[in-house]
């Protein structure tokens, strides 16, 4: 299969009048594309949402600064929230499911192509829902109106007395709408993962990648559906005279938080589960190593779905649940550090021994595997109510999810990125650039979120625009926020090194990394049908059969 | 129900030597946490809180040593294996191992099998708690963006600064809080004091504390609320029996304006002023607002945002906002003499 039996090379494409590429991506339903569509979405609003926590953070500099009005703070932490969960870190996830399962398992594409496309278009509907509220909120008129009920939305905040205007609306709205196109993509990641597998591959033969991403798009079913039915419920209760989280009428504010947080409990691991999908096909490739243990993998991942959707209350022990509730969920949530442990374990066994190499996407890996451990052991620490009742809504829990969505989840995307950027654009992108995002980041995460844990510890509750002068928590602020620029510096080195790796970077051929899927022997980047014949398997690692066929992987495999 | 010092030293199975002297000295430990911040969660005063740390220290001791252990592995791993320069050939190829994977699932689970154990009982100390027939009983309602306190039993409305007598081990008087809410979700913080519990309408919660020591605890809102969410202060001020005996009595009474501040108690009753607040003994029956009747007692205003002296008062009677953008208190628009006249009479509110 060599790159001159492809008729769809770049040069085609480029040579093309401008309209006519618009009007192919915007129509395209190649999950390629549309993988690519929605990893540029997301990287989008990575900035603009990055913007935001870097206004926050000035803000935060020093006590009673006044950069910003308590108004515009509150806006700022609502969109930054929203943004970030709904239209960065799903939709990049997304984006690289969409590129990456169909090849992965050796089919030519999704399973509803045009379910893709609506999915995709509906997620970015909803974004620009969301942002359309800084001009549309108020009707046009002056200065706009963000949402401004925090990224839950707790009731009855969200009500018409105390919300009044469309920010809200537009708030619900963008969430509802986006939603709809979340679980369209999780229905067809599903369809495509159990139906289209190539010739040979089993369910205990498939990439531990297509596995995570089966469990994230089932948890996706399960947990976008209440929040939705939440959104109605809202929509009614502002409109149409409706009383569920109305508490002068009877309504309850806790089930809102119930309704949120049996899909944001959820949701947590289908962000995370994406990340260790990443993880668990760059560290093996860069210690040269098959993943260790794989069908414990595989159990682990199942455990963590189905004990994901029975923790969601440990974000409401405050909420003076009772103590029997308050136990239960404590348990529970304890129970699901232990087969996050064993991916951690897993991981550490598969670099054991092997020949590691530090290439960009593997530096990026090693820091996700320490950062991942912190986050869990202070997840831990919250998963201990009485704990939880001082650290709760505290600048310790803010720590704590950033932890996880940049110092996990980030990290594993940007591991993905620089991964798979080879194969996506056929070029090699500047290792030395790759390097220097990957130490400028790092420092700056390390600076801003590991000092983050102090002042939560001292008493500085989230979400507040300004903080009293001696509290301790002075020097704190000021460390956090210098932090920030690192990232942001690095940040722009990632955006430079793309670009220019895009025209500029080596061409990479089929298969840089010498690695072991079916992704690597297609060329890069795939034709639209991506590949010429479907491949047949015999074991995890088709590459590994093909590049050493007196040792292939299925003499020793042992999976039915 | 038995106030102790400490959960742990009492009559607890964990009360192994070491954790007897993380959680008790507080030589060793909760001075320096205090003067560290005033709202320092490793500086516990009061029951609650200090078997909070108890089971926390407890936490950060398994948790530290799981760090420990698996960072050093990683460190080792990542040094021990990387890549020779002159390593062509690909290492040993190894699927797995059934022993090891039981060990690193046993082990784990029998740990948080531990930790569940040792949080059971913190929150059955805190939660299943009886109320003593001495204890104080105070209702605190949060509003947008202050706190009202209301002890039922004492006949006494004030806002934003809760007095509570001291509980020490000759004569435990703890203080139980009903926690209402008359508009949105607030969350009761006093770090020193007790762990937070919300504030939610429609739905009554309790929580009680046992302060130690006599002065004044500081702690603010912690559960998004609105606008102001950041300058929603709270003050606890802890006194000895005598002390919280004498602040009663004043309380208790009613307001005696003087004749000099009449000019200013018509304005005051004669505009919205009288919609949102009250002053006992007067026609301000308003309930939306701070109760006034002893304004001047109170050490700060707009729910301990600023000192309570002549020029804040003033300058928060003329515009809210300028102090706390965003309050719920309207400006009333008054011309200078007015003001003078209406921070007149409150600064007779005793």
């Amino acid at each position: 299969m060599s790159t001159n039996s492809i008729s769809w090379s770049n040069d085609v494409a480029e040579s093309r009048p401008f309209v006519d590429l618009i009007h192919e991506w915007v129509t395209t339903v190649d999950h390629k594309r549309l993988g690519l569509l929605y990893i540029g979405f997301a990287m989008t609003f990575l900035i603009v949402g990055g913007i935001e926590a870097t206004v926050m953070r000035l803000q935060l500099i020093r006590p009673h600064n006044d950069l910003v009005s308590p108004q515009v703070f509150n806006r700022l932490f609502t969109m930054h929230g929203t943004t970030m969960i709904f239209f960065v870190v799903m939709p990049i996830l997304f984006g690289f499911g969409n590129y990456l399962i169909p090849l992965m398992i050796g089919s030519r594409d999704m399973a509803f192509p045009r379910l893709n496309a609506f999915s995709f278009w509906v997620m970015a509907f909803g974004g620009l829902l969301l942002y359309f509220s800084l001009v549309g909120a108020n009707g046009l008129y002056g200065a706009g109106n963000a949402p401004d009920v925090g990224w839950f939305a707790y009731a009855p905040l969200t009500s018409q007395t105390f919300s009044p205007g469309h920010s809200t609306d537009f708030w619900t709205l963008a969430i509802l709408v986006s939603g709809f196109g979340s679980i369209g993509t999780a229905i067809n990641i599903l369809a495509t993962i159990l139906c289209m597998r190539c010739p040979g591959m089993s369910l205990g033969k498939m990439p531990l990648f297509a596995w995570l991403y089966l469990v994230t798009a089932g948890l996706v079913v399960l947990a976008i559906s209440p929040l939705t039915a939440a959104q109605i419920m809202l929509l009614i209760d502002r409109y149409l005279g409706g009383h569920f989280f109305d508490t002068q009428a009877g309504g309850s504010a806790v089930i809102w938080m119930h309704f949120f947080w049996v899909f944001g409990h959820p949701e947590v691991y289908v962000l995370v589960l994406p990340a260790f999908a990443f993880a668990s096909e760059i560290i093996p490739v860069f210690s040269r190593k098959p993943i260790f243990g794989y069908s414990v993998m595989v159990a682990a991942t199942v455990a963590i779905g189905f004990i994901s959707m029975s923790v969601w209350a440990h974000h409401m022990f405050t909420v003076g649940m009772g103590p029997g509730a308050n136990t239960f969920f404590v348990l529970s949530t304890m129970a699901i550090a232990v087969p996050t442990g064993i991916k951690i374990f897993n991981w550490l066994g598969t670099m054991w021994g092997g020949n590691i190499e530090f290439s960009t996407p593997m530096l990026f890996c090693i820091a996700f595997l320490f950062q991942f451990l912190i986050a869990g052991l202070t997840g831990i620490m919250q998963a201990c109510a009485p704990f939880d009742w001082q650290l709760g809504s505290s600048y310790f829990v803010v720590a704590h999810f950033h932890y996880v969505i940049v110092g996990a989840i980030l990290f594993c995307t940007f591991a993905a990125l620089y991964y798979w950027f080879p194969k996506m654009t056929g070029r090699m992108y500047n290792e030395r650039l790759g390097r220097l995002h990957f130490w400028l980041f790092l420092i700056g995460f390390h600076l801003t979120f590991d000092f983050m844990h102090i002042p939560g510890l001292l008493g500085m509750p989230r979400r507040i625009y300004t903080y009293e002068p001696g509290r301790g928590w002075d020097i704190w602020n000021l460390i956090i926020t210098i932090g920030v620029f690192f990232q942001a510096a690095a940040i722009l080195v990632l955006l430079v090194n793309l670009l220019w790796s895009f025209w500029r970077g080596t061409r990479a051929g089929n298969d840089p990394w010498d690695a072991w899927t079916l992704e690597w022997s297609v060329p890069s980047p795939p034709p639209p049908y991506n590949f010429y014949s479907i491949p047949a398997i015999l074991s995890r690692r088709p590459l590994w059969d093909l590049k050493h066929p007196n040792d292939p992987d299925w003499k020793y495999e042992g999976t039915p | 129900m038995r106030l102790r010092d400490c959960n742990y030293c009492g009559r607890s199975r964990f009360s192994a030597p070491i954790l007897w002297l993380l959680c008790c000295s507080r030589e060793v430990f909760a001075l320096p946490a205090h003067s560290l911040s005033p709202t320092n969660i490793f500086a516990p005063a009061s029951t609650p809180a200090h078997s909070i740390l108890g089971v926390s220290l407890f936490v950060l001791a398994v948790t530290g040593a799981i760090f420990v252990v698996v960072f050093s592995l990683l460190v080792y791993t990542v040094v021990r294996f990387r890549k020779k320069i002159d390593e062509a050939s690909e290492p040993a190829q190894v699927y797995g191992s059934t022993q090891v994977e039981v060990a690193w699932t046993v082990v784990p689970t029998l740990l948080v099998v531990a930790l569940f154990m040792a949080t059971v009982r913190v929150i059955a100390d805190t939660q299943r708690v009886a109320r003593p027939y001495n204890a104080l009983e105070v209702i605190a309602i949060g509003h947008q963006f202050w706190w009202e306190y209301r002890y039922p039993g004492l006949g006494i409305v004030t806002a934003n600064e809760l007095h509570v007598p001291v509980s020490d081990s000759g004569r435990a008087t703890p203080t139980f809080l009903s926690l209402l809410s008359a508009d949105t979700d607030h969350s009761f913080w006093v770090p020193r004091l007790a762990g937070k519990t919300d504030l939610i309408p429609n739905h009554p919660n309790q929580m009680w504390i046992d302060p130690r020591e006599t002065g004044l605890f500081l702690g603010q809102c912690a559960q998004y609320c609105g606008t102001q969410h950041a300058k929603m202060l709270l003050r606890v001020y802890v006194q000895t029996a005598d002390e919280f005996d004498q602040w009663v009595k004043a309380q208790r009474q009613t307001a005696r304006p003087t004749s000099a501040a009449s000019e200013g108690q018509r304005i005051f009753e004669s505009t919205a002023c009288v919609n949102c607040h009250a002053v006992a003994g007067t026609p301000a029956k308003g309930r939306f607002g701070p109760d006034l009747t002893h304004l001047m007692s109170r050490d700060t205003i707009a729910a301990g945002v600023a000192a309570n002296t002549d020029e804040n008062l003033r300058r928060w009677i003329r515009n809210p906002d300028e102090i706390k953008p965003g309050s719920r208190m309207p400006a009333m628009q008054l011309n200078e003499t007015q003001l003078d006249a209406v921070t007149a009479y409150l600064e007779t509110l005793h």
